[in-house]
């Protein structure tokens, strides 16, 4: 998967649990302050991505990942 | 011996909820939060606490005089009294015997059962099963909890959430011919995420790790899947879907991973809180006041907490 698709299922992802629309979904934009998604959010999102992309991402990772693009860089990283 | 059992079914509800009503504000008085944030991470706005001389028997006794109120049936028609509760004065002696003397049922089988915040509906399975097979020709299920007496003041990720109160069912044998009202149980437990949810030693409070448990609960939907599928109903067929009332998101998280549109799914935990084993019960009984189920029609129950326990079944609502 390129840095593109995962971006667009991660945009596609959060859209659907927290009701962002997926064009503000940009690799820059940082979750609490860009996006007003807290860490119950987060762990929606993590469990949706981790059905859509097979990579795990638990709890104790999620704090380190503050943006859009940390979400991407991870999923490559352990894909 | 005829080899078919007959089938059981929920006679009737009730639901006991104590007096003094705590809102959001109130606990902000008591920790470092606001009813911005309880509202945006559990949906709560308010919550009852017993007062300090009220009894988990007591809310117990409350809650099972109405469900039996509503069954119609004499106490000398129950043969089986269970108390689901994980937060009673102490172990000895148990809840339920003392509960169903106080109630006039004469020597009834009486025991509590603990699985936490699943408890109704492990009892509700317990239930159905000895009236099924003959141990008992009526059963009274009662979820009790008294959670404030187990919280730690300074903690505010727990104690926004838990409150009390008792809520209450009679479980009954089908008439001939009738379809059973009570599905097959699916449950089930994770031991090895006991420590997510704990009360340690004998002077300890509820401590959670609550992300770790709304990730887990969140993603129990196979579980009430399953219970659809054995009962032989679909989630479009749910005319009210009743979860464990622990969370506002994990209720919607669950009732939209299931599809079951929103009117349908109960709410009570918004001016309840989180209950423990009397939160289905409870919620059973405000939407019937609400005129929001309909008799004849499965409901959905499932229920989920410390063990981690799980337990989920169709009913058919009384």
């Amino acid at each position: 998967m390129t840095d593109q698709e995962i971006l667009a299922g991660l945009a596609e992802i959060i859209e659907e649990i927290a009701g962002t629309p997926a064009d503000e979904v940009t690799p820059q934009a940082n979750f609490v302050d860009d996006l007003d998604i807290d860490s119950l959010s987060m762990v929606e999102i993590a469990v949706a991505a981790q059905d859509k992309f097979g990579v795990e991402i638990p709890d104790e990772q999620l704090k380190d990942l503050k943006t859009v693009q940390d979400v991407v860089n991870f999923v490559v990283k352990s894909s | 011996m005829n080899g078919a059992l007959p089938g059981a079914k929920i006679l009737g509800f009730g639901g006991y909820q104590p007096d003094k009503v705590v809102t959001n504000d109130d606990l902000a008085q008591l920790v470092d939060t606001s009813d911005e944030w309880i509202r945006a991470r559990v949906g709560i706005q308010s919550r009852r606490f017993a007062a300090d001389d009220e009894t988990v028997d007591d809310m117990a006794e409350a809650a099972g005089a109405k469900a039996l109120a509503a069954s119609g049936l004499e106490p000398s028609e129950i043969d089986l009294v269970i108390v689901a509760t994980c937060s009673p004065e102490s172990p000895m002696p148990n809840v339920a015997a003392t509960v169903a003397y106080r109630l006039g049922i004469v020597a009834p089988g009486a025991y509590d059962l603990n699985a936490a915040c699943a408890g109704f509906c492990y009892a509700i399975g317990a239930a159905s099963d000895s009236v099924r097979a003959g141990s008992a020709r009526n059963a009274l299920v009662i979820g009790a909890e008294k959670m404030t007496a187990w919280m730690d003041w300074s903690d505010r990720s727990t104690c926004i959430i838990f409150a009390d109160g008792a809520g209450a069912a009679v479980v009954g044998p089908t008439e001939a011919g009738e379809p059973s009202g009570i599905g097959p149980i699916v449950w089930g437990s994770a031991g090895d995420q006991a420590q997510k949810i704990v009360i340690e030693g004998r002077n300890g409070k509820l401590k959670q790790d609550g992300q770790a448990v709304f990730r887990w609960a969140t993603a129990l939907h196979p579980v009430a899947l399953e219970a659809c599928r054995r009962a032989g109903v679909t989630p479009a067929d749910i005319s009210a879907f009743i979860p464990h009332q622990a969370n506002l998101r994990i209720i919607e998280a669950l009732a939209k991973k299931l599809g079951i549109p929103r009117d349908r799914v109960a709410d009570d935990i918004i001016t309840a809180g989180n209950t423990s084993s009397a939160s289905i019960p409870l919620a059973f009984s405000r939407m019937a006041e609400q005129g929001r189920l309909q008799p004849g029609t499965p409901a959905l129950l499932i229920a989920f907490g410390a063990g981690l326990s799980y337990a989920s079944q169709v009913i058919t609502v009384p």
